[in-house]
């Protein structure tokens, strides 16, 4: 954990309002390190800047002031080395789910034979063998969600960005989803920021959960969880350290 | 409870094949009955009367060059060649200029001005222009059909383009994809079904205007047949081509149909 994957240094980000050309300050003086293979929850209240913080890490959006380096390079356009997961999977409904994983490899031209490979690796990684033929039309919402898992995942990435990946799930979904991904993350051992609105999913999956303030959204509070895989949810220390952040949460709500 | 069957739907059997036979018989019934009570042959001829006149224009000599197809058939096939050729000029201009208007901001703004000039003026207000230019037969009836059926594929391909998930292009461009991926592989795919929308509106009006085309600026095809037993009086052949003009535009509506489920195969599901 000692080596820094992610650096986010001093990042502000305001957006023009197209009429009256007055601007909101979506993020201000925002600082993070990630580590090597270090697992990040962002959580805070809504309209706070997680994911505007996730766009301008992934490069679809551009930083106002301050730098984002992955691995000491500045990052300031979308590439392959940082895979997104939405929330709403954002699945090419056009192509089943082999040639929606295999998207990437394809537009970085990667040979046929590689690609499909690449693919079916990446598919039976998130637990769909045999399903790569399906459309997302035929698909249920986690099915789909692991199809977007997969799809991020098979360009390699050295980062994983989720933007509330589970928050359209059910439940008993969402709960099986979140063991899958600890499972694939702690096979390859990326980097993860993961955004989400529960506290308790925080605490279950990531190392470090960072409390966002309302806007503009900054760095309120980092809380280290120092509880080993797998966790329980009913396990004294994980409950003790809920309350805390939801009790940090709440302030900031007031 | 005692209305129960004034709730819809709820006395319905499987198969609706005879309810919708008893529409087409009750129509050639009261079709017969009031040809029959007005008794003026000429003009309000009766079902009979009119598949009489298809058997009649089926062996009669067909237009010149198509004799050997006989009348009917030969005029049909005439037609179908011009909605074939406009149709197909329509689709390929309608489609390229909408994906680019669709696609890029600047290319909207030049040219969407003189489009919307251009576009509320029915193709059937182009009849005389079209005769002007193009003299009569096939050229000046291509011509209406690709006028009629350009702008409803054009403003259909790029109604598809512009409502490009913006979620889906962010996708692509965090996966590596550059513009002209992003276009062909996300806006073109994204946009299929919009397009696909638009052609078969497309052939509708083109087919409108061929026989519109042809009523005027034409001696050959289905608009000046059923135009021609007009002045020659004869409305049994006239009522058997506008039968031969339902049919045809039909069949080309459930053809592109056909095409249009294999196109987009993954809608369905």
């Amino acid at each position: 954990m000692s080596v820094k994957k992610l650096i986010i240094d001093g990042v502000t980000k305001t957006f023009l309002e197209k009429k009256g050309g007055t601007s909101t300050i979506a993020l201000r003086d925002f600082n993070l390190d990630i580590g090597e293979g270090e697992f990040v929850c962002l959580v805070g209240p809504s309209g706070c800047g997680k994911t505007t913080l996730l766009k301008l890490v992934a490069g679809l959006e551009q930083v106002s002031s301050g730098y984002i380096y992955l691995d000491g390079k500045p990052v300031t356009a979308p590439g392959p080395d940082r895979g997104l997961v939405f929330q709403d999977f954002a699945l090419f409904p056009w192509r089943d789910v082999t040639d929606n994983v295999a998207f990437g490899p394809e537009v970085l031209k990667v040979p046929l034979a590689e690609r499909l490979r690449t693919a079916e690796h990446c598919i039976d990684l998130v637990g769909l063998s045999g399903s790569g033929h399906k459309y997302p039309s035929e698909l249920s919402g986690g099915m789909k969600q692991r199809v977007a898992i997969a799809r991020a995942l098979a360009n390699n990435p050295e980062v994983l960005l989720m933007d509330e990946p589970f928050g359209s799930l059910d439940a008993q979904t969402r709960n099986q989803m979140q063991n899958e991904l600890l499972r694939i993350w702690q096979d390859n051992k990326k980097a993860v920021v993961f955004v989400t609105h529960s506290v308790e999913e925080a605490v279950y999956l990531s190392n470090r959960v960072v409390v966002m303030t309302g806007s503009p959204g900054t760095v309120k509070q980092i809380y280290s969880v120092e509880l080993s895989y797998p966790r329980s949810r009913a396990d004294h220390g994980f409950i003790s350290l809920r309350e805390k952040i939801t009790g940090c949460m709440a302030e900031e709500c007031r | 409870m005692s209305k129960w069957w004034w709730i819809p739907n709820t006395f319905r059997g499987e198969d609706t094949r005879p309810l919708r036979l008893i529409s087409v018989l009750l129509f050639l019934l009261i079709w017969e009955g009031a040809a029959l009570l007005a008794n003026i042959p000429q003009l309000f001829p009766t079902p009979v009367a009119v598949v009489v006149a298809l058997g009649q224009l089926l062996v009669a000599p067909g237009p010149q060059g198509m004799v050997w197809a006989g009348e009917l058939m030969g005029n049909t096939l005439i037609s179908l060649w011009r909605v074939i050729v406009g149709f197909a000029l329509a689709a390929v201009t309608g489609i390229l200029l909408g994906i680019i208007i669709g696609w890029w901001r600047n290319a909207r703004d030049l040219l969407e001005p003189v489009i919307e000039i251009l576009r509320p003026i029915p193709p059937l207000a182009w009849i005389p222009l079209a005769m002007l230019w193009f003299g009569l037969g096939f050229k000046p009836a291509v011509f209406l059909i690709w006028l009629g059926a350009f702008f409803p594929i054009l403003l259909n391909t790029v109604l598809g383009m512009e409502n490009t998930p913006h979620k889906l292009i962010e996708v692509a461009r965090t996966l590596g994809a550059g513009p002209r991926q992003i276009l062909f592989k996300v806006g073109v795919p994204s946009a299929a079904p919009s397009i696909m929308a638009g052609l078969r509106i497309g052939i509708g009006v083109g087919w409108m205007c061929l026989v519109a085309a042809e009523l005027t600026g034409s001696n050959s095809g289905l608009g000046y047949m059923i135009m021609y037993y007009y002045s020659t009086m004869e409305a049994a052949k006239t009522v058997a081509g506008m039968l031969m003009i339902g049919i045809v535009g039909y069949l080309m509506f459930i053809g592109l149909k056909k095409l249009e489920d294999n196109i987009l195969f993954w809608k369905a599901a």
